[in-house]
């Protein structure tokens, strides 16, 4: 059996591991550093900025520059991704009115429908899928939002800035490398060539969301990783002019996804209002997926085709695109621990999601305000950072994040027995709080699923540039310009069995990979092109590694 | 030496017009014209470690004072924007009034343009400022140096190249192939904050309100229509005649 | 009244000068503009394309091409000439003088044109040529500048024109500048920016060595080579060459597309082009779907023979 783990990448995390480099005197210190603009960075450093506020005495010990925040996106906002309905809950601690910011409404209504390839079955909302009290955003939106509160409160953030290296001195992280500018595509230095440089710090906050590379990068080097690989799902969506409005929020699952066992996959789409004349579509697929042919890109086009959804579309006109890794192994994957000397880890990068509820960016935002209020105690005078960070860990398991991921613990789990074994046995888990147990059952890694091939490719809709469309346009509706002789930064194994290169070549929902010339032993050189990469992550979850390009390149999402 | 240039905020990612204003719609995110950053980096270029000043300006919406930021994190000493309500809407000549205004308290002996806007709307601002100012201007600059009181231009024509000679202060719009615009340093950015940043408004220049925006302009966007046709299209399928076809088709556009 | 700018070199007038003045003609009475140095014998030729009357600014110091001296020149004929209407053709000197001549006058200047009504609402390409806008002017004069190529000369036979003589009056800032060398370009080929045609190869060359088709075709007609990203990714072709989204952006009159399927990243790189004629395999390419000719076959056969059919033609 062919499996894509049997090829892995050439990347070790020792290489993105070392001391700072830069002369002391050309160090950039500051107090507290934050790498990721998302919800969880931007939450920290918010709850940084009020907490300096009201403790002006500590700013000083804190340096000219306090709080810090890396963004590799062009601008907060340009990677961040996701569909979204948003627990109020953590905006709220954080001290905001959700009225002040910019949602699209409330969840007035929603519907889950079971769909068949012609018709939609209307099932009552699961539990876990009730969404009263929630509010729709567009994530990116929201968080340039809160980039302005965050830079209206002091804190710096640095757009198109990688951080691509961990600094760590005597077993404690102290700081991040950035990232190189103006390389060619071989790594020589092109004429406007800037070398990254040696950011130091007393604390810093790793919130770089799904496949967060120095994430990675500290989980492995301090063996913070608990007994459960990762799972992950990839997420594609689009975000459409529509005339008629959408009345209601729609999750779906079924069709076109299948049900039996031995394909595996799990997911479904969700359809949300933005405003009156904007919703936005999406397919969430499991990467533990075993046809090669599988596209997440290519279900999506396939899904609008249903009568239900075309009529919704109809008149209308596609204006955003864009994917994203989400992590979906919950409670069992969490690493064993979240935090190492002089470090945090936040969000997506640790995998706190509820992927029943498909919800994580509350809880993003309240590992970061956790992480603010930790980092801000280790600073305190007579502090010992050690239990100060340690206590971050205990609070985001014993708070309702953990409370939450524990109750609906192996839920996902559950699905790789198979649509309708697994959707009754997440119903009783959730009727029963979570204290229904079925058992351990155990997470397989999704580079390790066995491969096969059905023939579903020939079912997708060809692109017919108003409905449907080919990726390539896709790619260019995310705004992704990203020029094309930068490095690559993308590893994986080159020469591969043609399974495993055609379940890349599929899988990318950004036609980075192309089958190459044939071996003639079954193999293939699997062909790059880097430069449309939208840094989902899908990647690593398939064998092979997602590292971060130059900063500032990749999609420019505005609305997603 | 002091050198202002002129930078534009354009929208970002796909224009769109918005159909009321029949105007781009700027209400996005925007981004520093990358044409200006050319000239931002060739002031920067001729500034070297010297003395001088490099100054950049713009007239624009508030967040017209990102890409200022940007232009002060690579390296330009100080910033003014010309941030009024009156102004929006304005045509070239109105945006000129504003930008020599704002120059001439400038005083600056060399004023860089870059050499088109992204959004299409400010080509050939350079031609109407430098009148304005009524200096000289030399415009498709693909070297520039300075020695003392004159600078040199090699100027890019659809024949070749012309050098140009002329004496300062005057104005030069530089091509897109004069340089690679560096990318700003950390340091860069994070020092951006602290370097003066002005804001004025359109009387600050000493143009009247009048003269400027939807009514001070000449020229006005009457409506938006579909894409120019491109006519019937023709296809041929099969290689035998295909070379002839392709022919006669080209006679017949007189490109042959 | 209607005022035509005539570019000229080399002792002839400019193409695309004539095309603005059939179109100026066509809008009304027409009179032209010709400045520089031994130019006077030019007038005539104004006259046969459509010229009612031609002012003429002969002299020694107008002869190198910069805009300054022309704006001088232009903005008295316009002043005491009473004309409402002035015609750019867009060349690198007339959009300076056009700029700086609107600056003078105070005057409206609409630019990129594509078409004048007989009302005065300009027709100018917006959003890479997805939308055409109608442009307008509030004043007199209107001062318009038309894309290159948009229309073309028309002889108009008829008599020779009247001639008058433009008095050249320059102002201090307009004599600054001088021209202290000059260098025309080699017979090397246009660059890409510059060239009228261009032919582009894409992934259906097959291999790197195919390349030399589009070479080959380009210099039988007598135009540029370009290249899609999937093959400078390769490495088939430099960057230099690279069209689209994140190479260049061109617009010449002839786009010769060979095995390029016409994504949309290298779509918005030439999708202004005047005239795209596109040679493919895959009869389902996009690139069809906005191709002028468009050519379903192989371009290993119909290549060769168009270059060679192509030669004949021109020799």
């Amino acid at each position: 059996m062919t499996r894509a783990s049997d090829y892995p990448p050439p990347f070790a995390a020792s290489e993105f591991v070392g001391e700072p480099s830069d002369p002391a005197d050309e160090r950039i210190e500051v107090g507290v550093l934050i790498v990721g603009a998302g919800p969880a960075g931007l939450a920290c450093a918010i709850r940084l900025g009020q907490l300096l506020a009201e403790q002006p005495a500590v700013a000083e010990r804190m340096g000219d520059v306090p709080i810090a925040v890396l963004e590799k996106g062009k601008q907060p906002g340009s990677h961040l991704l996701s569909g979204a309905v948003v627990n109020p809950r953590a905006l709220r601690k954080l001290g905001y009115r959700i009225e002040d910011l910019p949602t699209y409404g409330p969840v007035h209504q929603e519907a889950v429908y079971v769909m068949t390839r012609r018709n939609a079955l209307r099932i009552p909302p699961p539990p876990t899928m009730r969404n009263h009290g929630n509010f729709v955003f567009a994530l990116s939106r929201l968080g340039r939002r809160l980039a302005e509160d965050a830079e209206e409160r002091g804190v710096t953030i640095l757009p198109e800035t990688v951080g691509e290296k961990l600094l760590v001195q005597h077993g404690r992280v102290v700081g991040v490398r950035t990232g190189d500018k103006g390389r060619a595509r071989d790594g020589e230095p092109l004429g406007n060539y800037e070398p990254g440089s040696d950011i130091v710090a007393k604390v810093i906050v790793l919130a770089e969301g799904t496949q967060g590379h120095l994430t990675g990068v500290a989980l492995d080097h301090f063996g913070l990783r608990g007994d459960e690989p990762q799972v992950w799902e990839l997420g594609v969506k689009e975000v459409w002019k529509v005339p008629r409005p959408l009345r209601g929020v729609v999750h779906t699952m079924g069709w076109p996804l299948r049900t039996a066992a031995k394909y595996r996959e799990f997911g479904g789409s969700f359809i949300y209002p933005m405003g009156d004349d904007m919703l936005t579509i999406g397919m969430v697929v499991g990467l533990d997926y075993r046809d090669v042919e599988l596209s997440a890109h290519d279900l999506l086009q396939e899904l609008k085709t249903h009568p239900r959804i075309r009529r919704m579309l109809e008149g209308g006109e596609r204006v955003a695109w864009g994917a994203k890794t989400i992590p979906s192994g919950g409670w069992n994957s969490l690493p064993a621990r979240l935090h190492a000397p002089g470090l945090l880890l936040c969000g997506d990068g640790v995998g706190l999601v509820n992927i029943a509820r498909l919800k994580g960016v509350h809880y993003a935002i309240e590992s970061g305000r956790i992480a603010a209020e930790s980092a801000w105690a280790s600073l305190q005078r007579g502090a010992t950072p050690g239990s100060a960070l340690s206590a971050y860990d205990d609070e985001v398991r014993s708070g309702f994040i953990g409370r939450d991921l524990y109750e609906v613990r192996d839920m996902r789990q559950v699905f790789g027995r198979g649509f309708f074994v697994g959707g009754a046995l997440a119903s009783a888990m959730t009727v029963s709080k979570g204290r229904l147990a079925v058992g351990k059952l155990r997470a397989e890694p999704d580079a390790e699923q066995p491969l096969l091939r059905s023939g579903r490719a020939d079912r997708y809709p060809g692109p017919d540039g108003m409905l449907t469309f080919d990726k390539l346009s896709s790619v260019f509706l995310s705004g992704n310009k990203t020029r094309d002789d930068q490095p690559n930064h993308i590893r994986i194994e080159r020469r591969v069995p043609r399974e495993v290169a055609e379940l890349w070549v599929n899988m990318c929902p950004a036609q980075v990979y192309e089958l190459g010339p044939e071996g003639g032993d079954g193999t293939v050189t699997v062909h790059l092109a880097p430069s449309n990469c939208v840094q989902c992550g899908a990647i690593t979850a398939k064998g092979g590694r997602l590292t971060p390009p130059e900063g500032g390149s990749g999609p420019e999402y505005t609305l997603t | 030496m002091k050198i202002a240039v002129c930078v534009k905020h354009v929208p970002e990612g796909h224009g769109r017009i918005d159909p009321d204003s029949k105007r781009l719609d700027r209400s996005g995110e925007g981004a520093l014209n990358h044409f200006d950053a050319n000239a931002v980096e060739e002031a920067l270029r001729l500034k070297g470690d010297g003395d001088g000043e490099v100054v950049v300006l713009s007239m624009g919406p508030e967040k017209a004072a990102d890409s200022l930021r940007k232009a002060l994190a690579m390296g330009a000493d100080r910033a003014v924007l010309v941030c009024d309500e009156a102004a929006a809407g304005s045509d070239l000549v109105a945006t000129s009034k504003v930008l020599a205004g704002a120059l001439a308290r400038e005083e600056a002996d060399l004023v860089l343009f870059g050499q088109q806007a992204e959004d299409a709307d400010g080509a050939v601002l350079w031609a109407a400022v430098a009148e304005r100012l009524r200096r000289p201007v030399v415009s498709q600059a693909a070297e520039v140096t300075v020695s003392g009181d004159t600078v040199r231009v090699k100027r890019q024509t659809e024949f070749g190249y012309d050098v140009i000679e002329t004496s300062l202060p005057a104005v030069v719009a530089v091509s897109d192939a004069i340089n690679e615009p560096r990318y700003p340093s950390l340091k860069g950015i994070m020092g951006a904050k602290k370097k003066p940043f002005d804001t004025l408004t359109v009387s600050d220049t000493g143009v009247a309100a009048s003269e400027v925006g939807e009514a001070g302009s000449k020229t006005e966007v009457r409506a938006l229509g579909a894409p120019p046709s491109r006519g019937d299209a023709k296809k041929i399928e099969g290689d035998a005649n295909a070379a002839q076809a392709i022919v006669d088709f080209l006679a017949e556009k007189r490109l042959l | 009244m209607i005022l035509v700018f005539l570019e000229h070199h080399d002792g002839e007038i400019e193409k695309g000068s004539l095309g603005v003045l059939a179109k100026g003609a066509s809008l009304g009475d027409a009179d032209a503009v010709l400045v520089g140095g031994g130019v006077s014998s030019l007038a005539a030729k104004a006259g046969s394309y459509g010229a009612k009357r031609v002012h003429v600014a002969d002299d020694p110091s107008l002869e190198p091409p910069l805009p300054q001296p022309r704006v001088d020149v232009l903005a008295k004929i316009v002043e005491e000439g009473g004309y409402d209407t002035v015609l750019f053709a867009n060349s690198v000197l007339a959009a300076d003088v056009a700029a700086g001549l609107a600056a003078r006058l105070d005057a409206g200047l609409n630019w990129d044109l594509v078409d004048l009504t007989g009302e005065f609402v300009g027709k100018r390409p917006a959003l890479g040529d997805s939308i055409l806008v109608d442009v307008g002017w509030k004043t007199t004069p209107r001062l318009a500048l038309f894309r290159a190529g948009s229309f073309d000369a028309a002889p108009a036979g008829g008599g020779p024109p009247e001639v008058l003589s433009a008095a050249v009056q320059l102002q201090e800032h307009s004599q600054a500048a001088r021209i202290v060398d000059q260098q025309l370009e080699e017979a090397s080929g246009p660059s890409i920016e510059d060239a009228d045609v261009i032919v582009a190869g894409g992934r259906g060359l097959g291999a790197p060595e195919s390349f030399t088709l589009a070479e080959e075709l380009a210099r039988a007609l007598g135009g540029a080579v370009g290249a899609t990203r999937a093959v400078v990714d390769a490495g088939w072709y430099p960057y230099s060459a690279q069209i689209g989204q994140t190479g260049k952006t061109v617009s010449p009159k002839l786009y010769v597309a060979l095995g390029i399927s016409g994504a949309i990243q290298h779509k918005v790189g030439m999708q202004s082009s005047n005239v795209i004629v596109a040679i493919n395999k895959d009869p389902n390419a996009p690139i069809f779907e906005f191709a002028d000719l468009g050519v379903v076959g192989d371009v290993h056969e119909v290549v060769p023979k168009l270059t060679e059919l192509v030669k004949q033609r021109r020799a």
